[in-house]
């Protein structure tokens, strides 16, 4: 069963408080980011069917909005998720490089995850950090300025830090 | 160093915070307004102060204030847009990240010439680590009285939320992010009603860009009067840049409005010149979705004169011979680059994009990327260049929302001004893969431009 914690659930209350009487739909957004951190890292239909109830919507309007907004994962995804920027700007500073050695360092192209579930590729539109370019997003930060020996060291440092917790 | 009125204080050593930012004269604005001045005086000032939007239509701020319907007994709302999705464009990242109580100054101030009582910062999802550095701001900025009920005991109550969006370019467009704001997916609203008259929950809504409402705190401190002396004719104040591309120091840079465009990119305060000492080829001065320009044309306007970095110089010239300050977003090509490839990525990020409501734009957008991808690709003939025209123009104008227009205007612009590098891809299938067309030709007789 998929139950938020009651910690979490103070925070849905508080995100519920921001909008005037009867505007709770508003808070279905920021609730599904909550419901990802926490359920896996991707919107389940159980998880979005539980956001629906908490909500007091229709599942149909948690899955309209679910399928709408890229940041929602419809789809389980890997521990580690480099999220690489295509766009122009990050193209003119060799994003397309960048890309291929990720490719090349994981043995996965876009959209896959490595089979032994740790990394995931995919390639993202501009995330507004085009003068640090090449950048991706990995988690909650970005990481910028991208160069091979960076991707590698990312690489590592993610390996550990999967060492550590598992 | 030009004047700066946003970026001043940025490098003071824990301006983040709220002491430190109290202490180098923050929050004056809001005391000057609260106390002394009418809302409809704060309003007064911003029109003189002739301040244009700076998300990137550039419509007159104070003017935009007067429209908003004021029924009894209905509440009104300021929405903030921290959407900042326009590729090139990363300005409001910087002023959020780094001077958060500035924005939360300018939201004070605009909320109560508006009689707001809820504001709204929506903020794209991606820039995940700034909420917390804009609610840690908002809380101080309560505890030390400028937020919360009876602030500065005038009576007038305040609160402002952050809300965070999930990855969606169309929510910047602000009848789509008050659909997002609602809980809905962000498909943008037929105008009229104009938000208004009708926006958040049907409410009178005014929304602003991050920037526009930071400026409302210099505008406040100086008087309208004085900030409209700052730039030319109506262009005035100080404008955030954010440069990008191939040159030396990409970055966010604030400009008075009265620097040359060739200023802007060689001077070493600025840009500091191409990268790797490479010349320069072309740009797209406003964002992704204003037109690209070939050097020749970007440094001097048709009629030979020096082009300057501000709202009616960079579009001197229409879209034949001119683009358009737009969000700031300041994109430049060395001389290496391919603008076939570089306008495939636009048209995927446009196609990718579309909300889809539209079957000029949800068609079209796909249509471009798909002509643009086999001409980059080596597969193209030469009727897809005329296609491409063709398909742009059939999209132009004939959208709900602009995104169609923004599809369209980069590729336009492109074909316009280098036709023959399209051609070429076109006649040299084998060659394009391995080779860019570099500074070949232009459709535009082009002097090549070193620093
Ligand atoms: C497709 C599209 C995307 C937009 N994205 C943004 C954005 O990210 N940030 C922004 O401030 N304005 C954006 N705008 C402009 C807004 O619709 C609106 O004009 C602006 O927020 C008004 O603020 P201003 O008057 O202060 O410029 C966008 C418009 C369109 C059509
Ligand atoms: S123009 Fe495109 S993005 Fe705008 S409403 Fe139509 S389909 Fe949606
Ligand atoms: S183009 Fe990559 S961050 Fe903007």
């Amino acid at each position: 069963m998929i139950k938020f914690t009651d910690e979490k659930l103070k925070k849905v209350q508080e995100i519920v408080a921001r909008y005037p009487e009867g505007r709770q739909k508003s808070a279905l957004l920021p609730v599904l980011h909550l419901a990802q951190d926490e359920f896996g890292g991707w919107l389940s239909p159980e998880t979005m069917d539980y956001v629906a109830g908490l909500l007091k919507l229709e599942p149909i309007e948690v899955y309209e909005v679910a399928t709408f907004y890229s940041m929602y994962n419809l789809k389980p995804v890997g521990r580690f998720v480099f999220e690489v920027c295509q766009t122009g700007p990050c193209m003119l500073r060799g994003s397309d490089q960048i890309v291929d050695y990720i490719k090349q360092r994981l043995g996965i192209g876009v959209g896959e995850t490595t089979p032994d579930g740790l990394f995931s590729l995919k390639t993202v539109e501009c995330l507004g950090a085009c003068g640090y370019a090449p950048m991706m997003q990995l988690g909650k930060y970005y990481r910028e300025h991208l160069t091979k020996e960076k991707v590698d060291s990312i690489i590592d440092e993610c390996r550990q830090n999967a060492a550590l917790n598992n | 160093m030009g004047r700066q009125l946003l970026l001043e204080k940025i490098k003071v050593e824990g301006i983040r915070g709220y002491e430190t930012y109290r202490r180098e004269g923050g929050y004056r604005s809001v005391e000057k307004a609260l106390k002394t001045m009418t809302p409809d005086q704060v309003t007064d000032e911003v029109k003189k102060s002739g301040l244009r939007g700076r998300g990137g239509a550039g419509f007159p701020t104070g003017m935009k204030w007067s429209f908003l319907a004021k029924p009894e007994g209905v509440p009104r709302y300021l929405v903030c847009n921290a959407d900042e999705s326009e590729p090139g464009t990363f300005k409001d990242r910087y002023l959020m990240e780094f001077l958060p109580h500035l924005l939360i100054e300018g939201l004070i101030v605009s909320s109560y010439a508006l009689g707001c009582k809820r504001t709204y910062i929506y903020i794209r999802g991606e820039y995940a680590w700034i909420p917390e550095i804009l609610e840690t701001a908002i809380a101080e900025a309560k505890a030390a009285g400028w937020l919360g009920q009876n602030i500065l005991g005038t009576g007038f109550e305040l609160e402002i939320y952050v809300q965070v969006g999930a990855g969606a370019y169309i929510c910047g467009e602000e009848t789509a992010l008050l659909e997002s704001l609602e809980g809905k997916r962000g498909n943008p609203r037929i105008k009229p009603p104009f938000p208004a008259i009708k926006g958040l929950w049907d409410c009178p809504t005014v929304v602003n860009n991050v920037e526009t409402l930071a400026a409302v705190v210099p505008i406040l401190n100086f008087g309208g009067e004085e900030y409209a002396k700052i730039g030319i004719g109506k262009s005035t104040g100080t404008k955030l840049l954010s440069a990008c591309g191939n040159i030396n120091k990409p970055g966010v840079y604030e400009i008075d409005m009265t620097i040359s465009v060739e200023e802007f990119i060689f001077s070493d305060e600025y840009c500091g010149g191409i990268a790797n000492g490479k010349r320069l080829k072309a740009c797209i001065p406003g964002g992704s979705s204003v037109p690209i320009l070939p050097a020749n044309l970007l440094l001097k306007t048709a009629k030979g004169e020096t082009r300057l970095m501000n709202y009616e110089s960079l579009s001197d010239g229409g879209f034949a011979k001119g683009s358009m300050m737009g969000s700031g977003g300041f994109i430049v090509l060395d001389e290496d680059q391919c603008v076939v490839r570089h306008t495939l990525t636009l048209a995927r990020f446009y196609r990718h994009e579309s909300c889809g409501q539209c079957s000029p734009c949800r068609e079209g957008t796909g249509w471009m990327e798909k002509i643009l991808r086999n001409i980059e690709n080596g597969k193209g003939k030469s009727s897809d260049i005329d296609l491409l025209w063709d398909i742009q123009r059939k999209i132009e104008g004939n959208t709900i929302c602009p995104l169609g227009d923004a599809a369209a205007w980069p590729v336009a612009a492109a074909i316009r001004h280098f036709r023959d590098e399209f051609e070429w891809h076109v006649n040299n299938p084998v060659e394009c893969l391995t080779r860019n067309y570099g500074l070949a030709h232009y459709a535009d007789p082009l002097t090549p431009v070193t620093a």
